[in-house]
């Protein structure tokens, strides 16, 4: 389940980098990789395109990757960062307000995945309502747009919604296209007339 | 009075020295305030620590909390800016470079800097800034838009690190907060050409930020921190408190920074490049005078406009600049504030007297470089 998952981790130690790589691998994440080097983080993030990036919170240089990862859509990405100490609430708190975690502080290794995991499932409910979100928002315009053109085939042709309705579906299932893009031909043709 | 702990989030720049201010002169501890100043390693992370209540204010530079109330950057919290830390007190420089094509532009001629970098060629402009939701960002946006030519790349560079990444070659120019374009000319890697008041004269840099809903729940707290504040931010900008106050900031473990490195800010003799004599720079960095720490809404609807709210963002925006807490909580303690919460920004060529709770005050000039005014009043724009 997580094999497709890509995570970037961002940490200018190199000792503890392999650490955690080992700990991602063992956990069963084998998508992964370091970054010793801030220079090369743009390209780095627009290349490898990872969904998780791991950087330690006490690290300046977070400030350039959120600067990144606005750049480059955050919603697609876990902006899946932080935390480190040993403060449970706090680490739950993030997790709940959408950060993720990274809990290497004292190589605390052994809590890298369940807190991932976590982060994880997180990201994805996430990901599923901005996609449900977005599916409204389209089943919305859609509705208007369909809307629209039976307005336009009611005044044109005298027709009442229903007949306007089964028009559009006929001529849909006819030009085997969806009943959503006769409409919107039909209103960017009136559009164009009008 | 018992005592009230607050764990207090910064930066080490020189503009949080209200904050330190506050701590070390006692006027916290006046206020039965036990102030812990946290620093924090990134604005990300200062945000975050805020936004989850690990910190219950913080020193933030004043974008964000109006970026976050119209829901954009980073977490979705509720942040108010309970007032003003500072005004100004940020630089524009060029790598020596850059700098060799700019010989005859002086310190702070905002249009033949422009035309001195657009004559550079096609290459965009590598531009370093501390964070994407900054007064830098924005300053920086509104003054290259006067040139069309000018091509300008944005990069975040966290201040303590901007001087290396001018010598390496990472970025052309940057935008920062003393004392990080100091200690750049100090390096010898950089040449400072103008100061962010250039662009805005009076441009709303840090807040004092705090969680909206933990301010509705802790009124009293509210109350004593800004008051604290306020009267820190009154002793930094008395004239004569300034050499006391570089020592102080120059001594104390939040900053870590040498006192010749925290003087040019506060006193605004500002050295442009390595050897060369100061120049003074009027009004460089304000705490207080002027209104300076007054949260006037007309700046939160300035910076949401620059930030692309539309007209229900920037109403939005005007709400989370708490001039209503200013008035209640700091008039009885002699601090005089203007009468109203908001103004045409940009609109003041020159010390302007306008009606205040006393009877009348001298707000600073507030133009900005290219004579723009923006007036937020109008519901709809």
């Amino acid at each position: 389940m997580n094999a497709d998952l890509r995570i970037l981790v961002v940490e200018p130690n190199p000792e503890r980098v392999r650490d955690i790589v080992d700990a991602l691998r063992e956990a069963g994440w084998s998508d992964v990789k370091a970054l010793l080097q801030m220079s090369e983080l743009n390209q780095t993030v627009r290349e490898f395109s990872p969904d998780i990036v791991l950087i330690d919170l006490t690290n300046p240089d977070r400030d350039t990757l959120e600067h990144i990862s606005h750049a480059t859509e955050t919603t697609k990405r876990a902006v899946a960062l932080f935390v480190d100490q040993t403060d449970e609430n706090l680490t739950q708190a993030a997790l709940n307000a959408g950060v993720s975690a990274y809990v290497v502080d004292g190589l605390q290794m052994d809590r890298i995945k369940p807190v991932l995991q976590t982060a994880i499932a997180r990201f994805k409910m996430m990901r599923q309502f901005h996609f449900e979100l977005n599916a409204a928002k389209q089943a919305l315009e859609d509705r208007k747009t369909i809307d629209r053109a039976k307005g336009i085939l009611m005044r044109q042709r005298g027709m009442s919604e229903d007949d306007a309705y089964k028009l559009l579906r006929t001529t849909a299932m006819r030009q085997n296209r969806k009943v959503i893009d006769v409409a919107q031909a039909l209103v960017t043709a009136a559009d164009l007339l009008s | 009075m018992s005592e009230v702990v607050l764990n207090c989030g910064y930066v080490p720049l020189v503009d949080c020295a209200p904050l330190v201010i506050a701590k070390e002169l006692g006027f916290a501890a006046e206020q039965g305030l036990a102030l812990n100043l946290l620093r924090q390693p990134s604005w990300s992370a200062l945000r975050d620590m805020l936004a989850l209540g690990h910190l219950d204010a913080a020193h933030m530079l004043s974008p964000m909390p109006v970026a976050m109330s119209i829901g954009m950057g980073g977490l979705p919290a509720r942040v108010d800016a309970l007032m003003v830390l500072s005004v100004n007190g940020t630089v524009f420089g060029v790598s020596n470079a850059v700098a060799s094509a700019l010989e005859n532009v002086r310190f702070g001629d905002t249009t033949a800097l422009l035309s001195g970098l657009s004559a550079r060629g096609a290459k965009p402009l590598r531009v370093g800034i501390p964070f994407h939701y900054s007064m830098h960002r924005l300053l920086l946006s509104y003054w290259a838009a006067q040139a069309p030519d000018l091509q300008i790349e944005e990069v975040t560079v966290p201040p303590m690190r901007m001087a290396d990444a001018v010598s390496d070659g990472f970025v052309d120019a940057f935008w920062v907060g003393e004392p990080w374009g100091g200690v750049a000319v100090q390096n010898n890697v950089a040449k400072l050409m103008m100061a962010g008041r250039d662009v805005w004269q009076f441009a709303p840099e840090k807040v004092l930020a705090a969680r909206h809903e933990w301010a509705t729940q802790n009124e009293d707290s509210v109350r004593r921190l800004m008051r604290a504040v306020y009267q820190a931010s009154a002793w930094l900008d008395a004239p004569g408190n300034k050499p006391l106050a570089v020592e102080i900031l120059g001594r104390s473990e939040h900053l870590s920074m040498s006192p010749d490195l925290i003087d040019p800010a506060l006193t605004g003799h500002i050295v442009p490049r390595t050897g060369a004599s100061p120049v003074t720079v009027d009004r460089f960095l304000q705490f207080h005078s002027h209104a300076a720490s007054f949260p006037w809404r007309s700046q939160a609807a300035w910076i949401a406009h620059h930030l692309g709210a539309d007209a229900a963002g920037i109403e939005k925006a005007k709400t989370c600049f708490r001039a209503d807490l200013f008035r209640q909580n700091l008039s009885d303690i002699g601090a005089d504030m203007p009468q109203s919460s908001e103004k045409t920004e940009g609109a003041m060529m020159f010390p302007t007297s306008v009606a205040s709770a006393r009877g009348e005050m001298i707000l600073s000039p507030d133009a900005f470089f290219d004579g723009r005014t923006f007036d937020f009043t109008a519901a709809v724009r």
